[in-house]
């Protein structure tokens, strides 16, 4: 288990055992975090899970393939740091990461 | 005026389940036509996932969303379904006769005894982008295709997103408009690798301009666009335009079936587990549109309401004949409609 953080717009801190393996976004939906959609379940298909990574959290993240930067094309308010959290997969070197959720999703 | 097409069964939506209907009603000799806003068959298997594998598909371990669109179009072959592919279904009304009639877009009228929903997520649209107030410039200033290019002469068009519509429309309408700049999050794009040379190329020669960065502001009155604000890596900028074209690619929305006087639940068709029948008798909605207790989007749930569905649909098209039932396996009658007699 790996402790991660999300934020949601309003400020709502929601401090979540994830297991590894498993993504943000998955943690996301299980804990009904606010303003995490994630339409097509994962499949970076949507960009409505969009996250912005904590900006001390983006190099251990790491930056998004290919594929996801061009869903992120579609996202609202994209930043450096921003990442669909269904590719982001929890791993022990997480411990602690946190993420916001932007104001809306496209 | 238009002849109406005079059919068994509308099917509107040919993603898997309106697909697998085919096959179902096709047992039961009743013909379909199928009514799609995309422009070919498959719904979300084929427009979102179509090499990602499903592996909840019974007697396929592993079959990919293209895969499983061609193994239902090879099914469903044997019974002729007619496809009517880049029209978004609109009007409806109950025919004096009992039967239906169904409109799409262009004002083409089909007649059938029965409708079949299979609309899915909805039908896909264009994505509106998450810019204040973009609402009030819909369809004066704002256009989400080119229906026309004559709408963009001598116009100052911005145009946004990395796309190919977006890379082939600057390419497309720089001689026609008076100005066109490009706007994208980045300097790099998902259009084909030679429209974004030609459009590079372009910029060099001083003819279209590009800006890295996205669209938090629209200025402007009456619906008439006079301004964008875009904010870039190095700040914000605002760039003079009259006409926009903003590409972000495609949602799915229920659509104009919303106004038919359906009972809906959160934009979902109210059906019963019997027949997958609407609160209209005669209409019938299956797959991700409809909605029950316990209703799982799923494929395979899809395909049960469509074998049942068509049980209902074969009693109001054909109310005189006796309903047999029978396996494909065994019976000779299936068989000989199959093609495999
Ligand atoms: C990424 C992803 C992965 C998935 N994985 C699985 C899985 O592993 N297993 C599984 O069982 N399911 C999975 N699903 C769900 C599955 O794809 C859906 O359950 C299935 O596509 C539903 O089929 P459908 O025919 O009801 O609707 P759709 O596939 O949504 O097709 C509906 C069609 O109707 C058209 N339409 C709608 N309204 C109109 C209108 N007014 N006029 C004209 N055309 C219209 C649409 O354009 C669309 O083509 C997945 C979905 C996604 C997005
Ligand atoms: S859930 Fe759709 S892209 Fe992440």
């Amino acid at each position: 288990m790996t402790k991660i953080t999300l934020v949601a717009f309003d400020g709502t801190r929601f401090d979540v055992d994830a297991e590894n393996g498993s993504t943000v976004m998955e943690n996301a939906v299980r804990n009904s975090v606010p303003g995490i959609e994630a339409e097509c379940g994962g499949a970076c298909a949507c960009a409505t899970c969009h996250v912005h990574v904590d900006e001390q959290w983006a190099e251990t993240v790491g930056a998004p393939e290919p594929m996801e930067e061009d869903m992120l094309d579609f996202a609202f308010d994209v930043r450096p740091t921003s990442r669909l959290s269904c590719q982001i997969k929890v791993r022990d070197d997480l411990e602690g990461l946190v993420v916001h959720v932007p104001e809306r999703q496209a | 005026m238009t002849t109406p097409i005079e059919t068994d069964v509308v099917i509107i939506g040919a993603g898997p389940v309106g697909l697998f209907a085919v096959f179902e009603l096709g047992l039961y000799d009743l013909k379909c036509h199928l009514i799609d806003i995309l422009d070919r068959p498959g719904g979300q298997c084929a427009e979102l996932y179509p090499e990602k594998p499903i592996y909840d598909i019974p007697a396929w371990p592993e079959i990919s969303g293209q895969a499983l669109t061609d193994r239902l179009m090879e099914q469903i072959a044997p019974f002729s379904p007619q496809f009517h592919f880049n029209r978004m279904v609109a009007g409806f009304r109950k025919l004096d006769n009992g039967r239906f009639e169904v409109e799409t877009d262009e004002g083409e009228l089909f007649h059938a005894h029965a409708v079949v929903i299979a609309a899915g997520g909805g039908s896909f649209q264009p994505k509106r982008p998450p810019v204040p107030g973009i609402e009030a410039y819909e369809g004066s200033s704002v256009f989400y295709s080119v229906r026309r290019m004559e709408e963009f002469r001598d116009k100052d068009l911005l145009i946004v997103g990395g796309g190919d519509s977006a890379l082939d429309w600057t390419l497309n309408l720089q001689p026609v408009a008076k100005s066109v700049t490009l706007v994208h999050r980045r300097p790099d794009f998902r259009a084909a690798p030679d429209s974004v040379n030609k459009m590079f190329a372009m910029r060099e020669e001083g003819k279209i301009n590009f800006e890295v960065g996205q669209v938090t502001g629209l200025k402007g009155a009456n619906g008439q666009l006079e301004a964008a604000t875009i904010k870039g890596p190095d700040g914000e900028v605002e760039i003079a335009c009259n006409r926009m074209l903003p590409f972000f690619g495609l949602t799915m929305k229920l659509g104009p079936i919303a106004d038919w006087g359906l009972n809906l639940n959160e934009n979902l068709i109210t059906v019963d587990t019997e027949k997958f029948e609407t609160s209209i008798p005669g209409v019938f909605a299956i797959g991700d549109i409809n909605w029950y207790p316990g209703k799982l989007k799923l494929i395979l749930s899809g395909f049960h309401e469509a074998a049942l569905m068509t049980q209902a649909v074969k009693r109001i098209a054909h109310p005189d004949q006796k309903l047999v039932f029978q396996y494909t396996t065994s019976s000779t009658s299936l068989q000989k409609k199959l093609g495999v007699q």
